[in-house]
Protein backbone atom coordinates (compact mmCIF):
# COMPACT_ATOMS: atom_id res chain seq x y z
CA UNK A 1 0.00 0.00 0.00
CA UNK A 2 0.95 3.55 -0.70
CA UNK A 3 1.98 5.56 2.05
CA UNK A 4 0.01 8.12 2.80
CA UNK A 5 1.77 11.64 2.65
CA UNK A 6 -0.78 13.44 4.16
CA UNK A 7 -0.05 12.24 7.18
CA UNK A 8 -0.31 14.12 10.43
CA UNK A 9 3.77 13.21 11.31
CA UNK A 10 4.23 14.84 8.23
CA UNK A 11 1.73 17.89 8.16
CA UNK A 12 3.14 18.88 11.56
CA UNK A 13 6.84 18.52 10.16
CA UNK A 14 6.32 20.51 7.48
CA UNK A 15 3.68 23.19 8.81
CA UNK A 16 6.76 23.93 11.63
CA UNK A 17 9.46 24.60 9.18
CA UNK A 18 7.57 26.77 7.20
CA UNK A 19 6.25 28.40 10.67
CA UNK A 20 10.08 28.78 11.69
CA UNK A 21 11.18 30.00 7.51
CA UNK A 22 8.72 33.26 8.03
CA UNK A 23 8.91 33.67 11.24
CA UNK A 24 12.94 34.31 10.98
CA UNK A 25 13.87 37.55 9.35
CA UNK A 26 16.04 37.98 6.60
CA UNK A 27 18.26 40.58 8.93
CA UNK A 28 19.25 37.51 10.67
CA UNK A 29 21.25 36.95 8.35
CA UNK A 30 23.45 39.94 7.85
CA UNK A 31 26.95 39.31 7.61
CA UNK A 32 29.00 42.08 9.46
CA UNK A 33 32.02 43.50 8.08
CA UNK A 34 35.09 43.26 10.26
CA UNK A 35 35.25 46.94 10.87
CA UNK A 36 31.07 46.96 11.53
CA UNK A 37 31.88 44.06 14.06
CA UNK A 38 34.57 46.14 15.78
CA UNK A 39 33.01 49.19 15.79
CA UNK A 40 29.78 47.19 17.54
CA UNK A 41 31.74 45.33 20.19
CA UNK A 42 33.86 49.32 20.69
CA UNK A 43 30.62 50.89 21.37
CA UNK A 44 29.90 48.73 23.96
CA UNK A 45 32.72 49.31 25.93
CA UNK A 46 32.47 53.13 25.97
CA UNK A 47 30.20 55.16 28.80
CA UNK A 48 31.03 58.56 29.44
CA UNK A 49 30.96 59.37 33.09
CA UNK A 50 31.47 62.83 34.11
CA UNK A 51 33.57 64.09 37.52
CA UNK A 52 32.97 67.42 39.15
CA UNK A 53 35.64 68.21 42.18
CA UNK A 54 33.75 71.23 44.00
CA UNK A 55 36.72 71.22 46.01
CA UNK A 56 38.63 72.96 43.24
CA UNK A 57 35.91 75.11 41.70
CA UNK A 58 36.57 78.57 42.01
CA UNK A 59 33.65 79.53 40.74
CA UNK A 60 34.76 81.55 38.33
CA UNK A 61 31.87 80.39 35.55
CA UNK A 62 34.18 80.75 32.87
CA UNK A 63 32.38 77.19 32.40
CA UNK A 64 29.75 78.12 31.75
CA UNK A 65 30.45 80.97 29.26
CA UNK A 66 32.16 78.88 27.46
CA UNK A 67 29.10 75.87 27.13
CA UNK A 68 27.13 78.82 26.09
CA UNK A 69 29.38 80.21 23.21
CA UNK A 70 30.10 77.13 22.34
CA UNK A 71 26.55 75.53 21.46
CA UNK A 72 25.22 78.23 20.48
CA UNK A 73 22.79 79.26 23.66
CA UNK A 74 21.90 82.89 23.44
CA UNK A 75 24.08 84.52 25.69
CA UNK A 76 21.72 86.83 27.29
CA UNK A 77 19.23 84.96 27.62
CA UNK A 78 19.22 83.65 31.52
CA UNK A 79 18.93 80.09 30.07
CA UNK A 80 22.36 77.54 30.51
CA UNK A 81 23.09 73.85 29.97
CA UNK A 82 25.11 73.81 32.81
CA UNK A 83 25.22 76.74 35.89
CA UNK A 84 27.63 76.83 39.00
CA UNK A 85 25.64 77.44 42.74
CA UNK A 86 26.94 79.20 45.45
CA UNK A 87 26.34 77.69 48.77
CA UNK A 88 27.24 79.71 51.64
CA UNK A 89 26.08 78.52 55.04
CA UNK A 90 26.64 80.66 58.32
CA UNK A 91 26.78 79.98 61.66
CA UNK A 92 23.10 79.96 62.33
CA UNK A 93 22.57 76.66 60.05
CA UNK A 94 21.27 78.30 57.71
CA UNK A 95 21.77 78.00 53.47
CA UNK A 96 22.57 81.14 51.15
CA UNK A 97 22.29 79.90 47.58
CA UNK A 98 22.29 81.71 44.40
CA UNK A 99 23.37 81.34 40.95
CA UNK A 100 23.04 84.52 39.17
CA UNK A 101 22.28 83.62 35.41
CA UNK A 102 23.87 80.47 36.32
CA UNK A 103 27.32 82.03 37.08
CA UNK A 104 28.11 82.99 32.84
CA UNK A 105 29.49 86.00 35.00
CA UNK A 106 30.94 84.10 37.58
CA UNK A 107 30.26 85.19 40.98
CA UNK A 108 32.05 88.87 41.47
CA UNK A 109 29.93 90.00 44.43
CA UNK A 110 29.93 89.04 48.36
CA UNK A 111 26.02 89.71 48.33
CA UNK A 112 23.98 86.40 48.09
CA UNK A 113 20.76 87.28 46.57
CA UNK A 114 20.95 91.31 47.59
CA UNK A 115 21.74 90.03 51.18
CA UNK A 116 24.68 91.08 52.84
CA UNK A 117 26.34 88.44 54.52
CA UNK A 118 29.16 89.19 57.61
CA UNK A 119 32.73 87.55 56.62
CA UNK A 120 32.61 86.65 60.20
CA UNK A 121 29.22 84.70 60.22
CA UNK A 122 30.37 82.11 57.89
CA UNK A 123 31.47 78.75 58.27
CA UNK A 124 31.39 77.50 55.39
CA UNK A 125 31.18 77.88 51.79
CA UNK A 126 31.75 76.34 48.10
CA UNK A 127 30.63 76.18 44.45
CA UNK A 128 28.77 73.33 43.02
CA UNK A 129 28.83 72.86 39.15
CA UNK A 130 25.88 71.48 37.27
CA UNK A 131 25.14 69.46 34.27
CA UNK A 132 23.02 66.95 33.07
CA UNK A 133 23.51 64.00 34.53
CA UNK A 134 23.24 61.45 31.74
CA UNK A 135 21.56 58.97 34.31
CA UNK A 136 21.17 55.65 33.58
CA UNK A 137 17.62 55.59 33.82
CA UNK A 138 16.28 59.16 32.47
CA UNK A 139 13.45 59.88 33.42
CA UNK A 140 12.87 62.88 30.68
CA UNK A 141 13.19 59.88 27.87
CA UNK A 142 10.59 57.93 29.48
CA UNK A 143 8.52 60.53 28.91
CA UNK A 144 9.04 62.09 25.80
CA UNK A 145 5.51 61.19 23.60
CA UNK A 146 7.15 61.06 20.54
CA UNK A 147 10.98 59.56 20.53
CA UNK A 148 12.63 62.98 20.67
CA UNK A 149 14.74 62.55 23.09
CA UNK A 150 17.32 59.01 23.36
CA UNK A 151 20.01 57.73 25.07
CA UNK A 152 23.09 56.63 23.42
CA UNK A 153 24.84 53.35 23.10
CA UNK A 154 27.38 55.36 24.71
CA UNK A 155 25.12 56.68 27.82
CA UNK A 156 24.68 60.37 26.73
CA UNK A 157 20.84 61.74 26.35
CA UNK A 158 20.41 63.64 23.19
CA UNK A 159 17.53 65.74 22.16
CA UNK A 160 16.52 65.37 18.35
CA UNK A 161 15.73 68.89 17.71
CA UNK A 162 14.02 68.20 14.28
CA UNK A 163 11.61 65.70 16.39
CA UNK A 164 11.05 67.58 18.70
CA UNK A 165 7.49 69.68 19.40
CA UNK A 166 8.25 71.16 22.57
CA UNK A 167 5.40 69.72 24.30
CA UNK A 168 7.43 69.71 27.34
CA UNK A 169 6.99 66.83 29.58
CA UNK A 170 11.06 65.90 29.79
CA UNK A 171 11.61 69.59 31.22
CA UNK A 172 8.64 68.58 33.77
CA UNK A 173 10.48 65.20 34.43
CA UNK A 174 13.52 66.03 35.14
CA UNK A 175 14.36 65.64 38.39
CA UNK A 176 17.83 67.82 38.31
CA UNK A 177 16.16 71.30 36.48
CA UNK A 178 19.09 70.65 33.62
CA UNK A 179 16.44 70.91 30.78
CA UNK A 180 14.83 74.07 29.01
CA UNK A 181 13.56 75.59 25.96
CA UNK A 182 16.16 76.77 23.55
CA UNK A 183 15.03 80.05 22.96
CA UNK A 184 15.99 79.97 18.79
CA UNK A 185 15.24 76.29 18.25
CA UNK A 186 11.66 76.24 20.65
CA UNK A 187 13.06 72.37 21.06
CA UNK A 188 14.11 70.80 24.49
CA UNK A 189 17.60 71.69 25.09
CA UNK A 190 20.09 69.98 27.49
CA UNK A 191 23.52 69.13 28.01
CA UNK A 192 25.11 67.12 25.65
CA UNK A 193 28.46 66.41 26.88
CA UNK A 194 29.70 68.26 24.06
CA UNK A 195 28.93 65.05 22.01
CA UNK A 196 30.86 66.84 18.90
CA UNK A 197 34.08 67.07 20.65
CA UNK A 198 33.83 63.95 22.25
CA UNK A 199 33.19 62.12 19.62
CA UNK A 200 36.29 63.52 18.09
CA UNK A 201 38.58 62.84 20.85
CA UNK A 202 38.36 66.69 22.32
CA UNK A 203 37.14 67.39 25.63
CA UNK A 204 34.08 69.14 26.43
CA UNK A 205 33.96 72.77 26.19
CA UNK A 206 33.73 73.49 30.10
CA UNK A 207 35.72 70.94 31.06
CA UNK A 208 38.33 72.21 28.46
CA UNK A 209 37.61 76.28 29.91
CA UNK A 210 38.27 75.24 34.00
CA UNK A 211 41.35 76.32 34.91
CA UNK A 212 41.42 74.07 38.08
CA UNK A 213 40.34 70.71 36.92
CA UNK A 214 37.42 71.23 38.38
CA UNK A 215 35.49 69.49 35.64
CA UNK A 216 36.40 66.23 33.62
CA UNK A 217 34.71 63.15 31.71
CA UNK A 218 36.25 59.95 31.60
CA UNK A 219 34.95 56.76 30.09
CA UNK A 220 33.52 54.41 33.26
CA UNK A 221 33.87 51.28 31.15
CA UNK A 222 37.86 51.50 31.34
CA UNK A 223 39.47 50.81 34.17
CA UNK A 224 42.80 52.67 33.24
CA UNK A 225 40.51 55.71 32.51
CA UNK A 226 42.22 58.24 34.61
CA UNK A 227 38.72 59.65 35.56
CA UNK A 228 36.88 56.43 35.89
CA UNK A 229 39.81 55.33 38.53
CA UNK A 230 38.69 58.39 40.47
CA UNK A 231 35.21 57.34 40.30
CA UNK A 232 35.77 53.67 41.03
CA UNK A 233 38.06 54.34 43.51
CA UNK A 234 36.90 57.03 45.36
CA UNK A 235 34.44 58.25 47.93
CA UNK A 236 32.31 60.17 45.38
CA UNK A 237 28.68 60.79 45.46
CA UNK A 238 25.71 61.67 43.10
CA UNK A 239 22.52 64.05 43.22
CA UNK A 240 19.56 62.64 44.01
CA UNK A 241 20.16 58.99 44.49
CA UNK A 242 16.53 58.47 46.02
CA UNK A 243 15.07 58.87 42.53
CA UNK A 244 16.62 56.04 41.15
CA UNK A 245 18.10 57.53 37.95
CA UNK A 246 21.68 56.26 38.18
CA UNK A 247 23.02 59.63 37.77
CA UNK A 248 26.35 59.66 35.53
CA UNK A 249 27.79 63.00 37.32
CA UNK A 250 30.09 62.49 40.07
CA UNK A 251 30.94 64.78 43.01
CA UNK A 252 33.92 64.82 45.36
CA UNK A 253 33.01 66.85 48.32
CA UNK A 254 29.60 66.49 47.67
CA UNK A 255 27.79 68.85 50.99
CA UNK A 256 24.86 66.79 52.43
CA UNK A 257 23.16 70.74 51.37
CA UNK A 258 23.49 70.80 47.62
CA UNK A 259 20.75 68.99 46.17
CA UNK B 1 -24.12 43.12 6.25
CA UNK B 2 -26.42 45.37 5.99
CA UNK B 3 -25.58 48.72 3.86
CA UNK B 4 -25.76 51.13 6.64
CA UNK B 5 -23.48 49.09 8.67
CA UNK B 6 -20.59 48.56 6.09
CA UNK B 7 -20.79 52.11 5.06
CA UNK B 8 -18.77 53.78 8.35
CA UNK B 9 -16.72 50.65 8.17
CA UNK B 10 -15.43 51.37 4.83
CA UNK B 11 -14.29 55.26 6.05
CA UNK B 12 -13.38 53.58 9.40
CA UNK B 13 -10.71 51.20 7.17
CA UNK B 14 -10.42 54.28 4.38
CA UNK B 15 -8.84 56.38 7.32
CA UNK B 16 -7.06 53.69 8.88
CA UNK B 17 -5.14 52.90 5.72
CA UNK B 18 -4.75 56.88 5.00
CA UNK B 19 -2.83 57.56 8.51
CA UNK B 20 -0.81 54.66 7.96
CA UNK B 21 0.21 55.98 4.47
CA UNK B 22 0.65 59.13 6.03
CA UNK B 23 2.46 57.56 8.87
CA UNK B 24 5.08 55.78 6.35
CA UNK B 25 5.40 58.97 4.44
CA UNK B 26 6.19 60.95 7.42
CA UNK B 27 8.49 59.31 9.71
CA UNK B 28 11.59 58.53 8.72
CA UNK B 29 13.20 55.38 7.71
CA UNK B 30 15.96 55.55 10.16
CA UNK B 31 13.50 55.61 13.27
CA UNK B 32 13.29 52.78 15.67
CA UNK B 33 14.90 51.52 18.57
CA UNK B 34 18.47 52.30 18.25
CA UNK B 35 19.89 51.51 21.60
CA UNK B 36 19.32 49.74 24.73
CA UNK B 37 15.66 49.26 23.97
CA UNK B 38 12.56 50.72 23.57
CA UNK B 39 11.94 52.92 26.43
CA UNK B 40 15.50 54.76 26.24
CA UNK B 41 16.42 54.14 22.39
CA UNK B 42 13.72 54.61 20.27
CA UNK B 43 14.52 58.00 17.68
CA UNK B 44 15.18 58.51 14.88
CA UNK B 45 19.10 57.36 13.99
CA UNK B 46 20.54 60.28 12.24
CA UNK B 47 20.08 62.73 15.10
CA UNK B 48 22.94 61.27 16.53
CA UNK B 49 25.10 62.07 13.52
CA UNK B 50 23.10 65.56 13.74
CA UNK B 51 24.57 65.91 17.05
CA UNK B 52 28.26 64.75 16.13
CA UNK B 53 28.46 67.60 12.92
CA UNK B 54 27.80 70.70 15.06
CA UNK B 55 30.79 72.90 14.63
CA UNK B 56 33.69 72.80 17.50
CA UNK B 57 34.19 76.77 18.38
CA UNK B 58 37.04 76.34 21.05
CA UNK B 59 39.69 74.75 19.62
CA UNK B 60 41.95 74.51 22.74
CA UNK B 61 45.66 76.33 23.77
CA UNK B 62 47.64 73.79 21.09
CA UNK B 63 45.34 75.13 17.88
CA UNK B 64 46.70 79.15 19.36
CA UNK B 65 50.53 77.81 19.97
CA UNK B 66 50.69 76.80 16.15
CA UNK B 67 51.09 80.34 15.45
CA UNK B 68 50.84 82.08 18.38
CA UNK B 69 54.15 80.57 20.30
CA UNK B 70 55.46 83.52 21.85
CA UNK B 71 52.39 84.48 23.36
CA UNK B 72 51.76 80.94 24.49
CA UNK B 73 55.69 80.50 25.64
CA UNK B 74 55.16 83.77 27.55
CA UNK B 75 51.87 83.00 29.35
CA UNK B 76 53.16 79.04 30.02
CA UNK B 77 55.87 80.73 32.42
CA UNK B 78 53.29 82.57 34.03
CA UNK B 79 50.73 82.10 37.08
CA UNK B 80 48.40 82.36 34.45
CA UNK B 81 49.33 79.20 32.88
CA UNK B 82 46.44 77.18 33.93
CA UNK B 83 43.93 79.28 31.95
CA UNK B 84 43.36 78.93 28.14
CA UNK B 85 43.61 81.00 25.60
CA UNK B 86 40.04 81.10 24.41
CA UNK B 87 39.09 81.96 27.90
CA UNK B 88 39.74 85.85 27.53
CA UNK B 89 40.25 85.89 23.44
CA UNK B 90 37.17 84.15 22.28
CA UNK B 91 36.50 80.79 20.78
CA UNK B 92 39.28 80.61 17.88
CA UNK B 93 36.21 78.86 15.64
CA UNK B 94 38.03 79.10 11.69
CA UNK B 95 40.83 81.93 13.14
CA UNK B 96 42.34 83.58 10.90
CA UNK B 97 39.90 82.68 8.19
CA UNK B 98 36.84 83.03 10.00
CA UNK B 99 36.79 85.54 12.28
CA UNK B 100 39.81 87.39 11.13
CA UNK B 101 40.46 88.77 14.72
CA UNK B 102 39.28 87.30 17.79
CA UNK B 103 37.85 89.49 20.25
CA UNK B 104 39.90 89.86 23.03
CA UNK B 105 38.12 90.87 26.55
CA UNK B 106 39.54 93.62 28.73
CA UNK B 107 37.11 94.05 30.98
CA UNK B 108 37.69 94.31 34.70
CA UNK B 109 34.67 91.53 34.85
CA UNK B 110 36.69 89.25 33.35
CA UNK B 111 39.35 89.52 35.84
CA UNK B 112 37.00 89.99 38.58
CA UNK B 113 35.12 86.25 38.08
CA UNK B 114 38.80 85.17 39.93
CA UNK B 115 40.20 87.84 41.87
CA UNK B 116 37.29 89.03 43.81
CA UNK B 117 38.39 89.11 47.47
CA UNK B 118 34.94 86.78 48.82
CA UNK B 119 36.69 85.23 51.49
CA UNK B 120 35.53 81.73 51.68
CA UNK B 121 37.86 79.70 53.77
CA UNK B 122 38.41 76.41 52.89
CA UNK B 123 37.33 77.02 49.02
CA UNK B 124 39.83 77.16 46.66
CA UNK B 125 38.76 81.08 45.81
CA UNK B 126 40.18 82.16 49.00
CA UNK B 127 43.90 81.22 48.50
CA UNK B 128 43.67 83.18 44.71
CA UNK B 129 45.09 86.87 45.16
CA UNK B 130 42.04 89.10 45.63
CA UNK B 131 41.01 92.33 45.24
CA UNK B 132 37.68 94.56 46.77
CA UNK B 133 36.35 95.61 43.35
CA UNK B 134 35.04 98.59 45.13
CA UNK B 135 38.13 99.81 46.80
CA UNK B 136 40.81 98.98 44.54
CA UNK B 137 41.25 101.40 41.64
CA UNK B 138 37.47 101.33 40.79
CA UNK B 139 36.83 102.51 37.11
CA UNK B 140 39.83 101.46 35.99
CA UNK B 141 40.85 98.42 33.53
CA UNK B 142 42.83 96.02 35.37
CA UNK B 143 45.64 95.69 32.10
CA UNK B 144 46.39 99.37 32.76
CA UNK B 145 48.59 98.13 35.64
CA UNK B 146 48.52 94.42 35.24
CA UNK B 147 49.91 92.43 32.27
CA UNK B 148 47.35 88.82 32.07
CA UNK B 149 50.27 86.83 30.39
CA UNK B 150 53.02 88.13 33.40
CA UNK B 151 50.64 88.75 36.64
CA UNK B 152 53.35 88.55 38.16
CA UNK B 153 55.52 91.47 36.91
CA UNK B 154 53.46 94.45 38.65
CA UNK B 155 54.23 97.99 37.42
Amino acid sequence: MKKNIFSRRNFLKKGISAALTTALPLSAFKMLSPHEAKAAIEESNLRWAFLVDTNKCVGCGLCVKACKLENEIPYEVPVTRTWVERYVVTKDGKSHIDSPDGAREGFIKTEIQDENIDPKEISKAFFVPKLCNHCQNPACVQVCPVGATYQTSDGVVLVDRTWCFGCGYCIMACPYGARFFHPVHHTAEKCTFCYHRISKGMKPACVEACSFGARQLGNIKDPEDPVAKIILTQRVGVLKDEYGTKAHVFYLGLDERVR
Amino acid sequence: MKNHVLRPLWVAILLVIVILVARKLYVPDDFGVNGRNFTYGYHRKGSIDDWKSVKVKYQGRDYCKECHEDKFKENKASKHRIIQCENCHGPAENHPDNPEKLELNLSRELCLRCHTKLGYPGTHRSELPGIDPDKHNPGSACVECHNPHKPDLEG
